[in-house]
């Protein structure tokens, strides 16, 4: 319980938590932004595992996964050259179910472990389905981090928050990911709403584009998740170091906010 | 069990059996879904069971399937056809519905769902453009807002198709994204439905998708077997044809003619899939034949797909078999060996086309054209000389005609 742990324990210090999520094996140096995000501040790091057919994700995260594709990433590459990462914080692949169900349930486990990957998200595999994934993933040490919606009732929400492992994962808007102008309506409500069914960490993720959303965001819950707004300054051609400055901007806003409320 | 129901000479037989479980048909099927969507496909399988087995909600299904969509459909025997292959062929006329194909069953269904949950805006996918059109007609009738999403290389070659969807003032989105056809397409619906869903039913085209779609579309398409069934004992003296036929894109004509014989043992049943460039050219869409179990789409099925378990681009001239995947319950049917898969080529499907235009006077979409071909080929070989086929005549060519014209050299269709 790597990830669940290390993000109680950085809660407990007074932080809010930053996730920010890089898709891996997008361009020959996306170990070095793994890195240069753990060095700016994040406290934990999901790494996307490309996919064919991406439902939930936006046009940011479909041209990344595409690009990663056609420069030949793999599930079992990416996992491979994660294994390489000396980072302190724990890592959390992020993919589709296909990927996973095609390895083989106990193989893609047990090779998350030996990369030394703390957790998998897999957005199109819910509580109801979780079954054999979850069997495997939890004999192997693997943390599932299951994902609340802002349609998800109330006694739904409950299970989902006790099945989880990790952090629970809050959609804080109702469609795909990508960046927004505002923070929407549902964040702060799905955020309350988990907090107040859970002890675990609660993250909102989706949609959360800049350090002022990042703030406000971060009010309703233990943290968030961050994904397109980085993901579109490697796009744009950004490497570690414009990566590294993003998320310690977020940091940083993060952080003030802590002093300001301190 | 509910009984049959009844509106001017349509008739729907009493509900099928249900999957097991979450939406199971064997190990396939499920409901793989951003958690977003479940609540919304609870409710719809609630709606779902609870109308049909409502009296009222069949009847008045019955009754638009009568006046609006035409229904019963005609089975036409073949006399010329017949002569040619030394076998008896009978056509299950689903050209003749109202739109022009099998796609008007299920929508008119999904309509009246979409009423009984108080949605006022449907979003459909469409690969040939039948589905878009049948779901923007009942979207005209019900007073809905629609949009249609079609991959770009589809509305280039389904363009027809493409003006009647705007004529009936449904909006048409092309995408663009990976093959540009109708995988993406429902990957475009999916990520609207996600934003939308509150508002929103998306109206899915053919037995695919997440539960209850499968179980939900098959029984809104059993009309077709289950009409066609008797038709046949009514021709055929009390007995039942020797094979049922069907093409398989997404597999709903094909599920839902097979509803009808399932129980029949002694019918072979076999479903047709595009067979593209030749299946040793890796280009085609037969996923039963060439695909391998995985998740897509919310279903867990039978999915053309790499090694490392990304789906792959399927390739077919008719715009409603270019799919990489097929409904769960065929996998099933396969993998239990009730119905058998096989497939045709671009170039036979060509040849179905004019074969049944010139001895029939009928002319096909390219989708049924490619069960025509595999009849053609097999007559006389695994069909025997003398047995009775009844072929679903999925719907009709009008939309394919320029498209047709083109790669058979009418050089003067316009
Ligand atoms: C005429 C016709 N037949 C068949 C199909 C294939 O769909 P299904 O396999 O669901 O019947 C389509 C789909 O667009 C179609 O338009």
């Amino acid at each position: 319980m790597r990830l669940e742990a290390a993000l109680r324990d950085r809660r407990a210090s007074g932080r809010s938590l930053l996730v920010p999520y890089v898709t891996g094996g997008l361009g020959s140096g996306w170990l070095d932004v793994v890195r240069a995000v753990a060095d700016a501040g994040a406290d934990a790091i999901e790494i996307g595992i490309p996919f064919s057919d991406p439902v939930i994700d936006g046009r940011t995260v479909q041209e990344a996964s595409q690009r990663a594709l056609e420069l030949g990433a793999t599930p079992a590459s990416i996992i491979s050259d994660a294994a390489r990462l000396d980072v302190e914080v724990p890592l959390v692949v992020m993919t589709y179910f296909n990927p996973v169900q095609h390895m083989g349930f106990e193989r893609f486990a047990k090779e998350l472990v030996e990369a030394g990957i703390d957790g998998a998200i897999v957005p199109d595999l819910p509580l109801d389905e979780l079954g054999d994934w979850s069997s495997a993933a939890d004999a192997a040490g693997v943390e599932t981090v299951l994902l609340a919606a802002p349609t998800t009732p109330d006694t739904r929400l409950r299970a989902i928050c006790e099945r989880s492992r990790g952090f629970v994962y809050g959609v804080s808007l109702m469609g795909v990911t990508g960046e927004r102008t505002r923070l929407a309506d549902q964040a702060s409500v799905m955020g309350s709403r988990c907090k107040a069914l859970t002890d675990r960490p609660v993250l909102l993720g989706v949609g959360i584009s800049t350090a002022e959303q990042a703030v406000e965001a971060a009010s309703f819950a233990d943290g968030v998740v961050v994904g397109s707004a980085l993901v579109r300054r490697l796009l744009e051609g950004g490497g570690p170091e414009q990566a590294g400055a993003f998320v310690a901007s977020l940091r940083a806003a993060l952080d003030d906010r802590e002093g300001e409320r301190g | 069990m509910t009984a049959s129901a009844r509106g001017l000479g349509v008739q729907l037989a009493p509900p099928g059996s249900e999957p097991a479980g979450l939406g199971r048909f064997g190990e396939y099927g499920g409901r793989f879904v951003p958690e977003t969507l479940v609540p919304a496909l609870e409710e719809l399988e609630r709606e779902f069971r609870s109308a049909w087995s409502s009296e009222e909600f069949r009847a008045e299904l019955a009754g638009l399937l009568a006046s609006y969509a035409g229904r019963p459909t005609p089975v036409t025997e073949c006399h010329r056809l017949s002569e040619r292959l030394g076998v008896r062929v009978l056509l299950k006329r689903e050209d003749l519905t109202h739109t022009g194909s099998h796609k008007i069953n299920n929508v008119l269904g999904q309509a009246l769902l979409t009423r009984r949950m108080g949605k006022q805006r449907v979003i459909a996918e469409t690969g040939a453009g039948q589905h878009g059109v049948a779901t923007a007609t009942a979207a005209a009738l019900f007073g809905l807002e629609c949009l249609v999403f079609m991959g770009a290389v589809d509305v280039e070659r389904q363009a027809l198709n493409v003006f009647r969807m705007r004529l009936l003032g449904a909006e048409v989105v092309p995408v663009e994204s990976g093959s540009a056809t109708l995988k993406d397409a429902i990957n475009e619906a999916l990520r609207d439905w996600v934003a939308t869903v509150e508002t929103t039913h998306y109206c899915i085209g053919s037995v695919v998708g997440p539960h209850p779609y499968p179980w939900m579309v098959r029984e809104f398409q059993r009309v077709v077997g289950d009409e066609a069934r008797e038709q046949c004992r009514a021709l055929l003296g009390g007995t039942d044809p020797d094979v049922v036929l069907a093409c398989v894109g997404g597999g709903s004509n094909a599920i839902g003619t097979f509803a009808g014989f399932i129980d029949l043992p002694g019918v072979r049943l076999v479903g047709v899939e595009a067979g593209g460039r030749g299946l040793e050219s890796g280009q085609h869409g037969s996923s039963v034949s060439r695909g391998v179990p995985g998740v897509l789409h919310g279903a867990r099925s039978l999915f053309l797909q790499d090694e490392h378990g990304q789906i792959l681009e399927a390739h077919s001239i008719s715009a409603g078999l270019d799919y990489p995947g097929v409904g769960p319950e065929h996998a099933e049917l396969a993998a239990a060996g009730r119905a058998e898969y096989a497939n045709a080529t671009d170039e036979e499907a060509l040849e179905g086309f004019e074969l049944l235009a010139r001895t029939e006077g009928i002319v096909p979409a390219l989708e049924p054209a490619h069960a025509i071909a595999w009849l053609a080929r097999e007559a006389g070989r695994s069909i025997p000389k003398g047995a009775t086929v009844l072929v679903t005549l999925s719907g009709r060519g009008d939309k394919d005609a320029e498209q047709v014209a083109e790669r058979l050299g009418y050089d003067s269709f316009r």
